[in-house]
């Protein structure tokens, strides 16, 4: 008896040490370095198609800048980063950051300064002259209290609607309508031949064509207020952005929520449908994924009514508080800030830079037009994709639309979202 | 005096670290949990000051809450009664005494070995509500074998979504509702059935009087098992169906609430509440069965 005691002693004593020196053994890989390199951990979702080609382009540029740094890829998968959010809000509630994170420019980081996660990188705009060659329309969309926290590496657009050339032609629509009546029209045009108006897939892409409409009724500067303390969502235009985006709902497929934003884009590259109101990330796979000629076999224009507004969203990274390799770290933004990075980066992705130095000859047919209309156009926030929102209000307007699907009931959809907007405006 | 020590010491060495893991990570973090769920932390700034039971009033109020549980219930009964008929049906074929019941054996609990997020994701495919020329998955082949009327949009359903939604469940956890019953059967020594044999009982007689009523805390058992498996679902809904209002369950908003909307009293609270469900289902079992054992 006595014997097998100290042998369990032993034993559960030995697997603790060996917990112990594993643990160790870890803190030691995180904090030291490997072959004189330091390791620059980056936290990011792009893991697939071309986002993770993109992010390869600018990490050859980044490593043959900084012979000193190695770029370790922390990233999770996942498509609009929810997943990776919620292990990135863990990690940070441990105070584990990565030494640099992905996250939606503007009001979505609003949650990781408000808890002091990461820190004001105002001085890196100074030092780099960003704030001459990033659009003067864009910084204040990134600035909260006169600081900037993040560096945008790209910019996509919201208010896109692509249409399947040869459907339209079939249904008799010349041209993309450029108002929602029209747009109505023609979607019973292609109704009447048979096929599917509106592609729509899952909860989310339902959220962005809403935003969309939300954009056409109520116009830039009102899009805008609504987001603002004090935004008036009871109002008559808002109602009248319900119905006509619950009118919509009424042309696109059944199927709606088994459907992701691929499939449903899917349907449109395959001549079943004829529109589909999706963000710029959409260009890419239909001519890369699915090798679909831009300008022939689809086309594009900005969602009706929005036309001269570009309705932004764009990734950037942010500077951890506690990164524990902060030097490193700030090489690494200054890379996605640069030139040379940014259009590494971007043609692979399939989004514009957000710096206005660009070389359009990188870019194909849909990027050149974006270019042009990033120039010129008043920019405004996405909603479904963090510009204007924090997650929280996000979270709670995607409940309501839920709740709508189930009831279609507009004017209960109206006051929750004005609850919505009470409770989370700032 | 020393002689007692020696009888409970070693004793309490050999399960303390268990012990205090369970103190720990269990019942220590209920109680955190719970502490949470009172508290104002609604943002992701940690507020840990007292708030009463605020958040659980508001989630009375909460529609989505609401929903959330009815889908719930729904998915619950459909999948308790789906597992505990079908497990029924297949022991009672087993142990009338199939060939190769080995066989028969494996190939019903196989499901069980797999998770519910892979299962979900067949499953997802399986389900497709596409119509026409675009339909897949079981539509297909119900279009195939000319039972076209039984094409339905699945778990997309208004109404009957969660009932839709507990087939892959009951695929999977039946074979598993088996394994109980069959070892149920088998404990039964056959003195009995033929005492009743003697007795001139019928076959029906015999399962109705003898068999089943022996049964009885088998199958408390395996409902209590598939019971708060059904209350804690959250991975094959969200492999099926992401996480969307139409298949919301208390575990998914639950998740929403912590991770997305970073209101962390609400997720907590909602925690909470199904702790609290699960143990109505459990805490009576516990008593009875510790009852059993004392008698």
């Amino acid at each position: 008896m006595s014997i097998s005691r100290r042998g369990f002693l032993a034993a559960s004593g030995l697997a603790v040490a060996s917990w112990t020196l594993t643990a160790c053994g870890d803190d030691n890989d995180d904090g030291g370095d490997s072959g004189g390199k330091t390791k620059l951990s980056v936290f990011s979702w792009w893991t697939g198609g071309g986002e993770e080609a993109g992010l390869k382009a600018m990490v050859a540029d980044f490593e043959k800048k900084n012979a000193k740094i190695k770029f370790v890829n922390d990233a999770i998968a996942g498509g609009a980063g929810d997943k990776a959010k919620a292990v990135l809000a863990s990690r940070l509630q441990a105070k584990q950051p990565p030494d640099t994170f992905q996250g939606h420019a503007g009001a979505e980081l609003l949650d990781y300064v408000k808890a002091k996660q990461i820190e004001d990188i105002t001085f890196l705009y100074e030092q780099e002259g960003w704030k001459e060659v990033f659009p003067e329309t864009l910084l204040p969309l990134l600035t909260m209290d006169n600081k900037i926290y993040s560096v945008p590496v790209n910019i996509h657009r919201a208010n896109v609607l692509w249409h399947n050339s040869q459907v339209l032609d079939e249904a008799g629509v010349s041209a993309p309508p450029k108002t929602l009546d029209e747009f109505l029209d023609a979607l019973d045009k292609v109704k009447s031949k048979g096929k599917i108006g509106l592609s729509i897939g899952e909860e989310w892409t339902q959220q962005h064509l809403l935003e969309t409409v939300l954009l056409g009724k109520l116009g830039a500067d009102g899009y805008s207020a609504l987001f603002k303390k004090g935004g008036d969502w009871g109002g008559s235009d808002v109602t009248a952005a319900l119905e006509v985006w619950k009118e919509l709902l009424g042309f696109t497929n059944s199927d709606a929520a088994s459907l992701t934003w691929q499939d449903a884009t899917k349907l449109l590259s395959d001549g079943q449908a004829g529109f589909n109101v999706m963000g710029d990330w959409a260009d890419s796979y239909l001519s890369g994924d699915l090798k679909r000629k831009p300008e022939t076999d689809y086309g594009w224009a900005a969602a009706p009514d929005t036309d001269g507004t570009y309705q932004f969203l764009s990734d950037s990274f942010t500077l951890p508080v506690g990164a524990k390799h902060r030097d490193a770290a700030i090489a690494w933004l200054k890379e996605c800030g640069s030139k040379s990075g940014q259009d590494a980066f971007n043609p692979k992705k399939g989004s514009i830079p957000a710096r206005n130095d660009a070389d359009p000859a990188l870019y194909g047919p849909y990027l050149k037009w974006a270019l042009e209309e990033w120039k010129k156009d008043k920019i405004v926030g996405s909603l479904s994709h963090g510009a204007v929102a924090s997650l929280a209000w996000t979270t709670e307007i995607g409940t309501a639309l839920g709740l709508f699907l189930q009831s279609k009931n507009v004017g209960k959809f109206q006051d929750a979202l004005g609850e919505a907007a009470e409770k989370h405006a700032v | 005096m020393k002689r007692v020590t020696s009888t409970w010491l070693p004793g309490l060495l050999l399960i303390s670290p268990s012990l205090i893991a369970v103190g720990i990570f269990v019942y220590g973090m209920i109680g955190w949990n719970i502490k949470v769920s009172l508290s104002n932390w609604h943002t992701v700034v940690e507020d840990n000051s007292y708030a009463g039971f605020g958040t659980y009033r508001d989630l009375m109020d909460d529609e989505r809450f609401t929903a959330a549980w009815e889908n719930l219930l729904t998915f619950t009964v459909v999948f308790i009664v789906g597992t505990m008929v079908m497990g029924l049906i297949m022991a009672l074929l087993l142990e009338k005494g199939v060939r190769a019941e080995g066989f028969f054996r494996s190939v019903y609990l196989f499901p069980m070995a797999i998770s519910f997020i892979a299962s979900g994701i067949v499953w997802r495919w399986l389900m497709n509500p596409a119509p026409g020329e675009r339909a897949s998955g079981l539509n297909v082949l119900f279009s195939k074998v000319g039972l076209d009327s039984l094409q339905n949009p699945w778990w997309q359903d208004q109404k009957w979504g969660m009932a839709a939604m507990a087939m892959p469940a009951i695929w999977q956890m039946s074979g598993y509702v088996m394994a109980l019953f069959l070892a149920g059967f088998r404990g039964i020594p056959d003195e009995l059935r033929e005492a009743a044999r003697m007795d001139g009982a019928t076959e029906g007689q015999i399962y109705r009087h003898v068999i089943f009523p022996q049964l009885r805390p088998v199958a408390l058992s395996a409902l209590i098992i598939v019971g708060h498996i059904s209350l804690k679902v959250f991975d094959l809904i969200v492999a099926v169906a992401g996480q969307q209002i139409i298949a919301d369950v208390p575990a998914v908003y639950m998740w929403q609430s912590v991770f997305e909307a970073q209101d962390y009293a609400k997720g907590a609270a909602i925690a909470t509440c199904l702790l609290l469900f699960v143990a109505v289902l459990v805490v009576p079992y516990l008593v009875y069965t510790f009852r059993q054992e004392k008698r």
